[in-house]
């Protein structure tokens, strides 16, 4: 049995290098194959694709079977777990450490290579092969990275009989789906990236190129969303004082090419519709990826001091520059050279969609532009100006709210103007009563409100606005007639268009919840002693008692706090302090009762010196909306991807369905 | 306006580490305290303000922070006791003097050039149809107006 075992860790071992060498050829064969017009050599590309994938995905299962078995002859095992760790942190262990997720990113970036073999039957031949060939070179990078540097399968020669455990914080259900949507994310923009790459070799983008690269950009965007959402969540519930970003350089890291992403979705729908803003999209996807790969080396180098620091290193943080230098510079040359090339069609004037989305790309850029000149200019100040200082919240609160006020305020108008030649007559008439609701909401905001805060008001104006648009717009388009008949007009529409419209007002919902959070947020920090009761806002609270627990692999101090608004218990709520002891690192387990109105958000610190607890209560209105808003834009984003007209072989669906007939 | 979005993001932005024995008696005290702490940067940790810190030396600034308030320090006073022991590494909230102007300048000029670049490119493409022949542009109306 134990032979067994420790045969098929060898045999993962092998997989991988197999599938680095499998990769290498499906790099050359076809590139070379796309240039002779060699219909095998491109054929080849195909089964590379799949079998890389499959080796990638049988490595991955291996490593995860050491992490269940806790063999702890494999040194990532001995590091990372421990027997007595609850067995979906084994699982999840697996990427809560560098190598790991390395493999993880890996077999996610083999997964996309595969899909676009899979699913690219309407794809011309040849650039199916290059865009192929592009996402191999990309894989032979990271595999090399992986089995020169970071290889998971390294034995220990004498196994210890137990592990070192993973670290308390990431021993969290929110490890198991931040990272893989994070990463699918990020290894989903290299897609768009193969795709920009193929063309700029072609010399050849219209509309149908835009329309083959949009659902990739679409599901990469999309699951960057939801990995976002979910990671700002778990900070919020997991560090213990309720932040939902902190503006680290390794949020900023996977903010910035979700912002990128969110302009290339943008101008790649003008490259489907009317040929134009060619180059600057090709630019934004290549852009998209290189902000992608600056996050890897952010996370792994250790540059940049960051609260994430779980596993970096300065050695890897180099290689990882050195690809990132190699692909963008790679592309970015190449760029230079063709995208003269490729010639602009479509004509618009002024005011138009075209228009609109040209200041919808503007907008994103330079917010991104924002967040990486903050992000990295401590490293900029220290190596040319000798000044060692910091950027913080402060600074990207100040210069990034802007930007994203403009696009909230831009955003209903262009989206409504027609493409080609628009109006502003159409679009004011129908958002002139949305504008009056926005400003009456923001004074009812304003009145209700104790004190003076001018944010939630503006909040809660943007957020009316931007949802009272998105809504405008699919009223607008039902056309002239009954209530009744426009409303059924309405759900036949494309889904194309619920999906931008749910995505837009996913945006505005968002936008509501952080001002509105932010604003109004209410706090209370005390001395509580076991059976005191005292009133934070309309509720009460007491204390009813401390505990000493033991849970699987820690001990915890465990707070029971009721509830109460008026004569009614509202909940119990358990907050935690825990003692994680083979790691030696203490957490905070908030306690929280979810609303929709507010989360009451219970924290209990340290026992003090005259007896009695220290208790934080924070009552945090609207803070779900927050992530619900991100949802609904991942939601939009599923929408337009289910749109027949984006669907991958919809193409040829239609050929034979309209062959039917013919016959 | 822009002002005071700053400002109110920094009261309200929410706290973790402040302990209930360090808390000062005056509310308004308190409060110029919290906000203060909020933009300065623990020196020995990793990404935290000293509001949000577990540190000891975070606590230890927090305590100074109060002290010197009570004693009647401005906010300008109390920071810059901060910063001259620690250096302008401890705020947040990088000033904008010297080279420092280039970040807060950088994102600003380059809106405006983007603009500047968008809109000379939709006038180009609003140009275009003049080269046209007569009979092209009979045709680009039609589709125009459909």
């Amino acid at each position: 049995m134990r032979y067994c075992a420790c045969m098929l860790i060898e045999l993962g071992h092998f997989a991988l290098i197999l599938a680095f060498g499998i990769a290498i050829v499906q790099m050359i064969v076809p590139m070379v194959g796309a240039h002779r017009g060699n219909a095998a050599w491109m054929a080849l590309a195909e089964p590379a694709a799949t079998v890389q994938f499959l080796l990638t995905g049988f490595a991955f299962a291996v490593l995860t079977w050491a992490f269940v078995t806790s063999d702890f002859s494999l040194q990532l095992v001995y590091l990372n777990s421990h027997t007595d760790k609850p067995m979906i942190y084994k699982i999840t262990g697996v990427w809560g450490n560098h190598e790991g997720s390395m493999l993880l990113w890996m077999l996610i970036l083999t997964l996309f290579g595969a899909c676009a073999a899979w699913f690219g039957d309407g794809l011309p031949t040849r650039l199916r092969a290059r865009v192929l060939s592009v996402q191999a070179s990309i894989a032979v990078a990271f595999f090399a990275f992986v089995l020169f540097t970071s290889n998971p399968f390294v034995r220990l020669e004498v196994p210890p009989l137990n592990g070192r455990d993973l670290n308390p914080l990431l021993q969290d259900p929110g490890l198991a789906f931040h990272p893989p949507f994070l990463y699918l994310g990020y290894v989903g923009l290299s897609m768009s990236f193969s795709f920009a790459i193929a063309a700029l070799i072609e010399g050849r983008v219209d509309a149908a190129w835009g329309r083959w690269v949009r659902p990739w950009t679409l599901a990469a965007w999309m699951f960057l969303t939801i990995g976002i959402a979910l990671g700002s969540w778990w900070a919020y519930y997991e560090l213990g004082w309720g932040g939902f970003w902190f503006w680290d350089p390794v949020e900023n890291a996977s903010f910035m090419p979700w912002l990128i992403a969110a302009a290339l979705l943008h101008s790649a729908i003008v490259v489907e519709k009317r040929e134009a803003l060619k180059s600057w999209t090709i630019l934004l996807a290549i852009l998209a990826f290189g902000f992608s790969l600056l996050g890897a080396f952010i996370v792994r180098s250790g540059v940049l001091t960051s609260v994430h620091a779980f596993a970096n290193d300065p050695a890897r943080g180099m290689l990882i520059l050195i690809i990132l230098a190699v692909f963008l510079g790679g592309a970015l040359t190449l760029f230079a050279f063709r995208a003269g090339k490729l010639e602009a069609k479509g004509v618009f004037s002024t005011v138009s969609r075209e228009s609109g989305l040209i200041l919808n790309n503007i907008l994103l850029s330079v917010s991104c532009f924002v967040v990486f000149i903050g992000t990295i200019w401590p490293l900029v100040a220290e190596m040319l100006f000798d000044r060692t200082l910091s950027v913080g919240p402060p600074f990207f609160d100040a210069a990034f709210t802007p930007f994203m006020v403009a696009i909230a305020i831009a955003l209903p108008f262009g989206s409504m103007l027609a493409w080609k030649r628009g109006t502003f007559e159409r679009a004011t008439k129908a958002l002139a009563g949305w504008f009056v609701l926005a400003i009456a909401c923001a004074a009812l905001a304003y009145a209700i409100q104790s004190g003076n805060s001018a944010l939630g008001p503006i909040g809660v104006a943007l957020g009316v606005w931007v949802v009272g648009g998105a809504l405008a717009d699919l009223w607008i388009r039902s056309g002239r007639d009954t209530v009744v008949e426009r409303l059924r007009r309405i759900a036949r529409l494309p889904r194309a268009d619920w999906g931008k419209a749910t995505a837009h007002i996913g945006m505005g919902v968002t936008i509501f919840g952080i001002a509105a959070m932010t604003a109004w947020q209410q706090e209370d920090i005390r001395v509580a002693d076991v059976g005191e009761r005292w009133s934070v806002g309309q509720f009460e609270f007491q204390l009813d008692g401390v505990n000493q627990l033991q849970g699987p692999n820690y001990l915890t101090t465990m707070a029971d706090i009721s509830v109460w608004r008026g004569d009614r218990q509202v909940g119990d709520l358990h907050p935690e302090k825990r003692f994680y002891p083979v790691a030696n690192m203490p957490t905070t387990e908030a306690a929280i009762i979810n609303g929709v109105l507010r989360d009451i958000y219970v924290v209990v610190g340290d026992p003090q010196e005259n007896g009695g607890w220290a208790v934080r209560i924070y009552l945090k209105p609207f803070a779900n909306w927050i992530w619900g808003g991100a949802m609904l834009m991942a939601l939009g984003g599923c929408f337009s991807l289910s749109d027949r007209r984006l669907r991958v072989g919809a193409s040829s669906a239609k050929r034979s369905a309209k062959a039917v007939p013919a016959e | 306006m822009k002002r005071l979005l700053i400002i109110v993001m920094l009261l309200a932005s929410p706290l973790w580490a402040v302990e209930p024995s360090e808390m000062l008696d005056d509310p308004v005290l308190e409060d110029r305290a919290r906000a203060l702490s909020q933009g300065l940067r623990c020196p020995v940790c990793r990404n935290e303000s000293i509001d949000e810190s577990n540190a000891i030396l975070a606590k230890e600034l927090r305590i100074v922070l109060r002290e010197r308030i009570s004693d009647g320090d401005t906010d300008r006073q109390a920071v810059d006791f901060l910063v001259a022991r620690y250096g302008e590494y401890v705020l947040l909230r990088p000033d904008a003097r010297g080279a420092n102007l280039i970040l807060w300048l950088a994102a600003p000029a380059l809106f405006l050039i983007a603009l500047g670049i968008g809109w000379s490119t939709i006038r180009t493409k609003r140009a275009a149809p003049a080269g046209l022949s007569d009979e092209e542009k009979a045709e680009l109306e039609k589709i125009l107006r459909s």
